[in-house]
């Protein structure tokens, strides 16, 4: 066991736990925010996507050890209101069925129109295809990412 | 508005009995043993909340609560059963305040979540408790102003009596209106009276979704809550026969290693009690990670099982279920399949005489089909929060149908059924898989034993690998054509492990004079469980790309040729127990050959194929269009028409059936979950390979059929037909006929 830093939301946590837990467990038992999400374990389904500096990243693949004052977000951070322009488009398209995979897409959704405002349909496809979704609403977040990118909400 | 803040506590219960026809009946019944408060204040209105009907709950605040009864797997009745209570009461939609009913099925009735069901069984009960607490309201007024009843109206939660102008709200008149007596037969509006019934309402929980809100099983949490997880045998076939703990018990964080037996010896399994792996090694300890890691220091000894025969539930009935010993492989399973087409299936239906016909057929098509067990795959893998007391067994469980599992409690966990709460998480994702609650025995075992809050968590790897898979199918369907290209006689035989998916009443049984249908079943040690849309997710694959072949064959149009077809049944049906109504299957057909555009599409080289089936009492037909891409097809266009009669929530019916076009193509394209020595081979999502965005339809359009039929199916009834209508399209593309599923393996050859 051993003593970490985690910055997440802007807030910086300590905890006590085996450096090799990967930041998924970390955030959801041991912080206790639960809107990340497990869908695999092994880095193949998106539903655990937070941003790392930015960046998204699969929470599950990364152990509590590697990070070193990067800034993370988890779903709660980027709007725990639900204003940030990707959740709004989420919500004008009534995009979730079930709504458990969600998180991840938004958050791989919002790095997406970070880095690219104005994505085509391909961007879209190569950007979220990390990201299952059951479901099948593929179609809908696709209208969604689209809508957030046109109207910037 | 003149307010009385008197409040009244009071409950009520809304009586559901099924009738013999399939209907219901309702009616009331009262808790007496509750006396209006009269001592609060006046002057102050309280949030207490005043119960009428068991559904709607009001409070002084005029602030309005309804209770969505069903568990939600995420086709949104979350929010389109409580229109179906406000449409009737009379109130502000965007007012209301939705909660989910736990499980108290005395109170709600219908808490059935399977079967495309949900609208179709609340659709006059839900109605009649809105209307029924409007008129009490009505009444309350009425007796408060002295007039009668019938000059009263209500608008958006609140009661008006025009010619004295007056008004109250709900809120001011729910005390006085919930200790009136029940009125009987209250009349429900028609159809055309609908102002919220057929509007796009958004779910209800969109927010909480998006904001990320612990609102599944796997996000719920409790003070001293301990993490189980479960050690199941690595292959089906295999059973414990011993384990050593101590290493694992030595890792940080872990609490006990133990092993228990989920079903007691002996005791009669419901239809909904399937389970794999009867005897588990359980690891308990504080965190997931910590219980993760001791897992894997387990040491397990197996042993493979012997053959027993057993009696269990099914729907309606009993009977007696082999269990083989063995290690199963599907390659064994094929073989074993190809051997019983060749024997003497039972005889399922029989009309005019097939035997004759196909010895004098000029021609005979004949073709086989078939197709993997499929895992259900929802998204969150399943979890169970269990605390058993002294006091009440509780759980949160993503369960299905949490009135059939009662028994089960009661008889492996000993509680009293009194004694049973359990709290309906939302589900992520379910398709059939979170019927079978036999992980709420297992949580509740493991709290039992560790007398502590626990909460039983599956890894993707453990829910994939335990079994209750979609069983795997053939079917062979034989045409017999005389020399005027005319087909004279139909043949339908198949089967699966461990069931048979043919419905011999189903089209197009019916449209033929001869026509025969036989079934068998293979026994096996892999349990498995109803998926979306059970035995029609197959058969309806079958059955469609034969038609389509068969068209092809005697030279007429898909589409017509199956108008046709439908047109004789509808003139002279054979036989009486045709199951489908041929005039709303000719309705989809039209629709979606007029939608598609179809004979334009005939006239450009695009790739297209088409579909149609009934299930879930409702008719769906597809056509779809693609083309082809590196590694797998493009699906360019789906063009979808369905009749499942009035539709509530049109946007999220919409959204299910788009769902439901993506699922058909993703599980028929990429799904299989295969067996090797009774190991499964695919373990996890880089293995077992899900539809994803690049993957999916560039364009779903969806068309309901407008009617005024009772709502029928609309979660599954999409599914089966589009993984034809995918075939058949990519035989345009590829010059070949795609009958093995999952499509991708002979697309890649």
């Amino acid at each position: 066991m051993k003593k970490f830093k985690l910055n997440i939301n802007n807030k910086e946590y300590q905890l006590e736990a085996d450096e090799n837990t990967p930041l998924l467990w970390a955030i959801r038992d041991l912080i206790g925010l639960k809107g990340t999400k497990y869908g695999c374990g092994i880095g193949a389904c998106g539903a655990c996507t937070v941003h790392l500096d930015g960046t998204p990243v699969r929470s599950c693949q990364l152990p509590i050890s590697v990070i070193e004052n990067q800034e993370i977000t988890t779903i709660e951070g980027l709007s725990e209101t639900g204003e940030h322009i990707v959740q709004k488009a989420w919500l004008e398209l009534d995009v979730a069925q079930c709504g458990y995979c969600q998180t991840g897409q938004i958050m791989t959704a919002a790095a997406l129109l970070k880095m690219t405002p104005d994505p085509t349909d391909e961007d879209i496809d190569n950007f979220m295809s990390g990201n299952i979704c059951r479901c099948g609403t593929y179609t809908r977040i696709k209208k969604a990412i689209q809508f957030a990118a046109k109207n910037k909400l | 508005m003149e307010e009385e803040k008197k409040t009244y506590s009071r409950r009520s219960f809304l009586k559901v009995t099924s009738i013999s026809g399939g209907g219901m009946l309702i009616g009331f019944s009262w808790m007496a043993n509750l006396m209006p408060n009269i001592a609060l204040s006046k002057e102050h209105p309280t949030k207490d909340w005043i119960k009428l009907t068991g559904f709607i709950e009001i409070n002084a605040l005029n602030e309005i609560k309804l209770y969505s009864p069903n568990p939600e797997i995420g086709t949104n009745v979350m929010t389109s059963l409580p229109m179906l209570i406000a449409e009737e009461l009379d109130i502000e939609w965007e007012t209301v305040i939705v909660e989910q009913g736990n499980y108290d099925t005395p109170r709600f009735k219908s808490q059935f979540t399977g079967g495309s069901m949900a609208i179709n069984m609340a659709w006059i009960p839900l109605r009649t408790a809105g209307a029924t607490a409007r008129q009490m309201l009505m009444q309350a007024a009425a007796n408060q102003w002295n007039v009668p009843l019938k000059e009263l109206t209500t608008t958006k939660g609140a009661v008006y009596h025009s010619a004295t102008s007056r008004s109250l709200s709900y809120g001011a008149l729910a005390a006085a209106a919930s200790i009136l007596p029940i009125p009987d037969k209250v009349p429900i509006k028609q159809n055309t009276e609908f102002s919220l019934i057929g509007t796009h309402q958004k779910n209800v929980v969109g927010k909480k979704i998006v904001t990320g809100k612990p609102l599944y099983t796997l996000d719920y949490q409790e003070e001293g809550m301990l993490i189980a997880m479960a050690i199941h045998p690595p292959a089906f076939g295999m059973q414990l026969k011993s384990f050593n703990a101590a290493d694992a018990l030595k890792m940080p964080g872990i609490k006990d290693i133990f092993d228990i037996k989920v079903y007691k010896e002996g005791y009669e399994k419901n239809a909904l009690d399937t389970i794999n792996f009867n005897h588990l090694v359980i690891v308990a300890g504080q965190t997931i990670w910590e219980v993760m890691n001791a897992r894997k220091k387990v040491k397990v000894v197996w042993e493979p099982i012997k053959e027993s025969k057993e009696i269990v539930g099914v729907w309606g009935g009993k009977k007696e279920e082999l269990t083989p010993a063995g290690l199963e492989s599907t390659e064994g399973h094929l073989k074993k399949m190809h051997e019983m087409q060749k024997k003497q299936g039972k005889i399922l239906r029989r009309d005019g005489n097939p035997e004759f016909e196909f010895e004098q057929a000029h021609q005979i098509l004949e073709r086989t089909y078939t197709a993997p067990f499929l895992a259900h795959n929802p998204m969150e893998p399943i979890s169970c929060f269990s605390h058993i007391t002294d006091e009440k067994a509780f759980f949160v469980a993503p369960i299905q149908i949490p009135e059939f599992i009662k028994q089960n409690i009661v008889a492996n966990l000993d509680v009293a059924a009194e004694k049973i709460e359990i709290k309906l998480a939302r589900m992520g994702g379910a398709f059939g898989r979170r019927l079978y609650g036999h992980y709420m025995i297992e949580a509740g075992l493991i709290s039992k034993k560790m007398k502590a809050p626990i909460k039983l968590i599956y890894t993707r790897e453990d829910e994939m690998t335990a079994g209750l898979y979609r069983p795997s199918y053939m079917v062979s369907y034989k045409a017999a054509i005389d020399k005027n290209n005319t087909v004279t006689a139909i043949h339908i035989k198949g089967g699966g492990i461990p069931e048979s998916a043919i419905h011999e009443n189903r089209f197009p049984a019916g449209a033929f004079d001869n026509y025969l249908a036989e079934g068998w079943e293979i026994p096996s040690n892999i349990n498995v469980a109803a998926f979306r849309a059970p035995g029609s997710n197959f058969i309806a694959a079958a059955e469609q790309s034969f038609l389509d072949e068969l068209s092809e064959k005697i030279g007429k149009d898909p589409i017509d040729y199956r108008i046709e077809l439908l047109q004789r049944t509808k003139e002279k049906s054979i036989g009486k127990n045709n199951d489908y109504d041929a005039d709303r299957y000719i309705g989809v057909l039209k629709k979606v050959k007029e939608e598609s555009d179809w004979e334009n599409l005939k006239l450009t080289d695009k790739k297209y194929g088409v579909a149609a089936y009934f299930c879930h009492q409702s008719y769906v037909a597809h056509v779809v269009e693609l083309s082809l891409g590196e590694g797998a097809p493009i699906i360019e266009k789906v063009t979808t028409v369905i009749d499942c009669g009035i539709v509530v929530n049109p946007e999220g019916a919409k959204n299910m059936v788009e769902g439901a076009v993506v699922d058909g193509i993703g599980n028929s394209l990429f799904g299989a979950l295969t067996v090797k020595n009774g190991k499964p081979e695919q373990q996890n999502f880089d293995q077992y390979r899900i539809i994803r965005h690049n993957e999916a339809p560039k364009k779903i359009d969806v068309h309901f059929i407008k009617n005024d039929i009772n709502p029928t199916g609309l979660g599954e009834p999409p599914f089966p037909p589009v993984i034809a209508a995918l075939a058949n399209a990519l035989y345009k593309a590829t010059g070949k006929r795609f009958y093995n599923q999952p499509f991708q393996n002979d697309l890649n050859n």
